[in-house]
């Protein structure tokens, strides 16, 4: 999420008055909730103030809000930062919200945002004549029809490099434009030929309770005995409703040697006994005194080394520096590292 | 009330009680930083989480209820784990969470050691963060002269922001912007406005807000603790002073349910350099007109000529609004030894005084009776800036359902909305004889509640208004079997142990303002610093700051405060209550009572006592209620409200007005203080930016 901040001081107007038409509207919003719950008004007011002054909301426009509803200031203020919908520092008169989400990243929103870049500029800045100003947003839900920009209130979809650049023309030309697809298709239909939803018993009613039948008709299948070992896998008790496409289908572990004792055959297999018996290839017991020898277990996080058993402090982790190392080079010395050995630390700090 | 079972343990709780709160009374200990009794429930920090038997989450138990948990397969009551391993890796891992952003600099956070998350990382944190990115900073906000900000170390609890929109009445804090980005900050960051914002600062449950006139002066181990009320009003609040050596450090508020819950006001708090600075350390002398130091016998030989020469009609005592019921006692007794009668404690020119009975001047209905009125009138009285808990109290009724509330006196923001009636007697009169519609409402509540404040009684008329109120409270029936409605609001913390000492003019015995205006030729003033006395009388002033009193004095007696002394003070429900002694008095300053003892001695009167143990002795056996600490000791309501309803009289036309002007600066201590001039001047630009 972008940044987010207010307008500063000398962008703000100086005052900020509801328009009768605003005014009109606040009070059929207001009239929608018990008396006393004013309140709940807030986001339809202050989207109300946005759209009269001008698709941004000014400090002002807030605390105008906070007075039509008698609440504090902070409050409508929490709202109008909690919602980046709200914008709270000027924007262009047309205002681009570029969708820079996946689906719109892999079929080109790329091309369009380099477009973006080098005609309106940096995100977040109105253009030099005030016409445009653009800001990245995630998904705009036309993910079929991606790459997709919002402008104003309208979407603009199927965007190429060239389709774009035309329509910032006209808009900024003042030419009409066209909403929606802008390579002629209808909403999201099929990109190519249309051949889906063509088949007319979709729409005769035929196909109503079809699903039904269909389970019905397996489960007969399963019974007659020709088919049962092909339907062997499916649970005996299908619940038909439960269709179990799709679910991992939990079976009995098959080869286990309590199984194949009561299957009558040996329980173990000659092969693996001869396998296991191989010393070559057998894990070899530690004796007691080695795994005793050994230092203690020791966390790389702990600052002080734990001592062996007999005493001695632990060889390899010395716990106080040798006279006269410089504290940069002593071992004991830690930076991190240790906990993070992914990270390269540098101990000089000769990088920056 | 239904059975719910906690680790094992079967209890039986109200059904509307939270997890935590079941928990608690089955005695397990649940970590939480979000959730504070007083405040709303977030649930938004999520280390209350517990294990609820058949629920697939661990859930925050905090915002869970009792009544919502679902009960076994054969109807057993349901099960919460607390200390199963799935909740201590669950809160775990919301402390790694909270961690993550969270800068590693106790050693230098004045929350060191008295730190929430600090604690509760002991329990559940891990000694390393598995969090490679940067830390998120966020910059420090300007709340005001009291709460120092450091917001790197915000975990978003909100508790600041329910405390100052829920308790304070002044939403002025808020969380802005949302995720990562979430701030804590005041709108345009302006200095907070209300009287109880230091509370903030101790709600925060992190080293994010701490308290600004404090910072880096102290470890909270290096103090030591000592329990005392506060005097800076007359609600009497539980406080507990720190001391470090000799020197007041910090006033915490201890909980006491039955006056400030566990709220104190920024004075309370604050006024901490005040009793540090302008400090009389030794006694001071007149010599041609001007002050120079003495020795105590010098101070005590100067008094002791002026006094003997002196006519005992033409000698008076005024105690001030500080003074503890001991040394009042020990004045009282002094005075009549030498056979005066001119003494009052009521330097503000109020009317009230012990004749009509103890009901006639307590708060009776009690601070927490204020919970259980159903309509509440208050005559002249800002209770907002007299006894801020008082008003925080009637918000806090407001808020559970609106009683009809309404005023007689000065329009002021009391936090709640109110009706205003009207300014003065007139509209009291107008009430009284039902010609307004508040009156019905009063009738017919069950248990009205009537505030009678200092600004309608300290005024000539004060005694008729008084009159006019009991007419009033009688009429509407707020006096009755169980409940007392009829309350008089003091703003002094000496004033109803001066009263129920009897510390009012005897026979022919002249009140304050009248030895104040020259009626007097020898005055003892016992820490008055809120009256002007007329040129001419010989002032011996015993207090503890340089203050009004002490410029205007020719003998500086210097006492000890609040803190540094042992006092009993009675506050405005009558509620007897111990101050006790945190710190020793500055140079040769010493207590009160023992200061009077040993002029009684120089004057020829020895008082009867050589310990403070002993003149309690005599105190309690003269008045025995003296004796019951931490309680009220209820007064007859009825033979006090015909008492004086049968006063009568004829009111005025002046408007009601507060005596507090300034709630920062009302007495000497407060005067002294640096913080407190601080919060004035703010205060008074943000009321001239209110106004404009």
């Amino acid at each position: 999420m972008a940044v987010r901040k207010l307008a500063p001081e000398d962008m703000q107007p100086q005052s900020f008055v509801l328009s009768p038409e605003t005014e009109a509207f606040a009070d059929k919003e207001i009239a929608k909730y018990p008396p006393g719950r004013q309140a709940s008004a807030v986001i339809a007011l202050l989207g109300k103030a946005q759209e009269q002054a001008g698709g941004w909301l000014p400090r002002k426009a807030i605390e105008a809000v906070a007075a039509k509803l008698d609440m504090a200031v902070i409050r409508v203020m929490e709202v109008a930062t909690f919602y980046t919908m709200f914008n709270l520092e000027p924007v262009g008169k047309y205002f681009i919200q570029f969708c820079g989400t996946t689906p719109c990243v892999l079929r080109g929103a790329g091309d369009i945002r380099k477009v973006l870049e080098s005609r309106v500029g940096e995100q977040n800045h109105v253009s030099a004549d005030g016409a445009f100003s653009w800001l990245e947003v995630e998904c705009l839900g036309a993910c079929s029809n991606a790459p997709m920009v919002q402008i104003n209130d309208d979407y603009y979809e199927d965007l190429t490099t060239e389709n774009f650049e035309k329509l910032l023309d006209d808009l900024a030309a003042g030419r009409p434009v066209k909403t929606g697809s802008q390579i002629g298709r209808i909403r999201s239909e099929p990109f190519e030929a249309v051949n889906t939803l063509q088949d007319p018993t979709l729409y005769d009613g035929s196909l109503v309770g079809a699903w039904r039948k269909r389970f019905d008709e397996q489960a007969k299948a399963a019974e007659t005995g020709e088919n049962a070992a092909a339907m062997a896998s499916v649970p005996q008790e299908a619940k038909a409703a439960k269709p179990t496409a799709g679910r991992a289908i939990e079976s009995p572990v098959a080869d286990t040697p309590a199984a194949r004792a009561k299957e009558g055959e040996t329980p173990i297999n000659p092969a693996d006994r001869k396998e296991a018996a191989d010393p070559s290839t057998a894990t070899k017991g530690k004796s007691h005194t080695e795994e005793g020898a050994r230092p203690a277990p020791q966390s790389s996080k702990s600052y002080v080394a734990s001592p062996t058993k007999d005493g001695e402090a632990v060889p390899n982790s010395p716990t106080t520096p040798e006279a006269g190392t410089p504290p940069a080079q002593a071992e004991t010395r830690r930076d991190g590292s240790e906990s993070k050995p992914g990270v390269t630390v540098d101990k000089d700090n000769m990088t920056s | 009330m239904a059975k719910i079972i906690v680790d094992g343990v079967e209890v039986d709780v109200p059904a509307e009680y939270t997890l935590l709160q079941a928990a608690e009374a089955a005695g397990a200990e649940i970590p939480r930083f979000c959730y504070h009794e007083r405040l709303s429930i977030a649930g938004n920090c999520r280390m209350c989480l517990v294990e609820v038997k058949g629920a697939p989450k661990p859930v925050a138990s905090c915002a869970w209820g009792v009544r919502d948990c679902r009960p076994g397969p054969n109807g057993e009551p349901p099960e919460v784990s607390t200390k199963s391993p799935t909740v201590k890796k669950a809160r775990e891992g919301v402390m790694e969470f909270l961690l993550i952003n969270h800068p590693l600099d106790c050693p230098i956070c004045d929350q060191g050691g008295q730190c929430d998350l600090q604690d509760q990382a002991m329990a559940y944190g891990v000694d390393t963060s598995r969090f490679h990115e940067n830390k998120r900073a966020v910059t420090d906000k300007y709340l005001g002269p009291l709460v120092r900000t450091s917001m790197n170390r915000c975990i978003h609890c909100t508790r600041c922001v329910r405390f100052s929109a829920e308790v304070a009445g002044v939403p002025d804090l808020g969380a802005l912007w949302r995720g990562e980005d979430m701030e804590i900050t005041s709108y345009l960051e302006k200095a907070l406005g209300s009287e109880l914002q230091a509370n903030v600062a101790d709600l925060c449950p992190v080293g994010a807000l701490t308290h600004k006139p404090e910072a880096f002066h102290y470890r909270p181990w290096e103090l030591t603790k000592t329990d005392s009320v506060d005097v800076m009003d007359a609600v009497g609040s539980a406080i507990r002073v720190d001391s470090r050596g000799r020197e007041v450090m910090r006033i915490l508020p201890r909980v006491n349910e039955a006056v400030n819950e566990e709220w104190i006001t920024d004075k309370t708090r604050q006024i901490v350099d005040g009793l540090r600075l302008q400090r009389l350390d030794r006694p001071f002398v007149r010599e041609n007109g001007r002050l120079r130091p003495a020795s105590w016998q010098e101070a005590f030989a100067t008094i002791a000529s002026r006094v003997k020469g002196t006519d005992t009609k033409r000698i008076g005592a005024i105690v001030g609004d500080l003074a503890a019921v001991e040394e009042m006692y020990a004045l009282k007794l002094l005075m009549e030894s030498l056979g005066v009668t001119n003494i009052d404690a009521r330097q503000d020119g109020s009317v009230l005084t012990p004749v009509y009975g103890r009901g006639s001047y307590l708060f009776n209905t009690t601070i927490s009776g204020i919970e259980d009125a159903d309509a509440i009138l208050i005559v002249g009285s800002n209770p907002r800036i007299e006894a801020s808990l008082v008003n925080v109290r009637i918000r806090k009724r407001w808020r559970a359902a609106p009683p009809p509330i309404a005023m007689i006196g000065e329009h002021a923001d009391l936090t709640y909305p109110y009706e205003y009636l009207g300014a003065g007697p007139e509209t009291l009169s107008e009430l009284t004889a039902g010609r307004h519609s508040f009156m019905e409402k009063l009738r017919g509540a069950e248990r009205p509640l009537i505030i009678v404040g200092q600004g309608a009684l300290s005024r000539p008329d004060g005694l008729a208004v008084l009159s006019t109120v009991a007419q009033l409270a009688r009429d509407v029936g707020a006096v009755k079997d169980g409940w007392n409605g009829f309350s008089v609001l003091h703003t002094a913390a000496s004033r109803v142990g001066a009263l129920d000492l009897g510390l009012v003019p005897g026979e022919w015995g002249l009140n304050a303002q009248t030895m104040a205006q020259g009626e007097v030729d020898v005055l003892f003033n016992l820490g008055a610093d809120e009256i002007d006395i007329a040129p001419g009388t010989f002032v011996i002033y015993q207090g503890t700051h340089g203050d009004r009193g002490a410029h205007r004095a020719d003998v500086i007696l210097p006492a000890a405060t609040y803190t540094e002394k042992s006092g009993t003070y009675v506050n405005t429900e009558g509620r007897v209550q111990l101050a006790n002694r945190a710190a020793f008095a500055p140079g040769e300053a010493r207590e009160d009572w023992a200061i009077l003892r040993a002029l009684s001695d120089v004057l020829g009167h020895r008082l009867p006592f050589d310990s403070l143990n002993a003149l309690r002795a005599k105190l309690y056996a003269a008045y025995p209620h003296f004796a019951a600490v931490e309680t009220v000791q209820p007064a007859d309501g009825f033979a006090a409200i015909q008492a004086l309803a049968n006063i009568g009289g004829t009111l005025g036309r002046e408007p009601f007005v507060s005596p507090v002007k300034d709630f920062y600066l009302t007495n000497p201590i407060a005067r002294a203080s640096g913080v407190m001039a601080e919060c004035s001047a703010l205060a008074r630009e943000l009321k001239l930016e209110a106004a404009e």
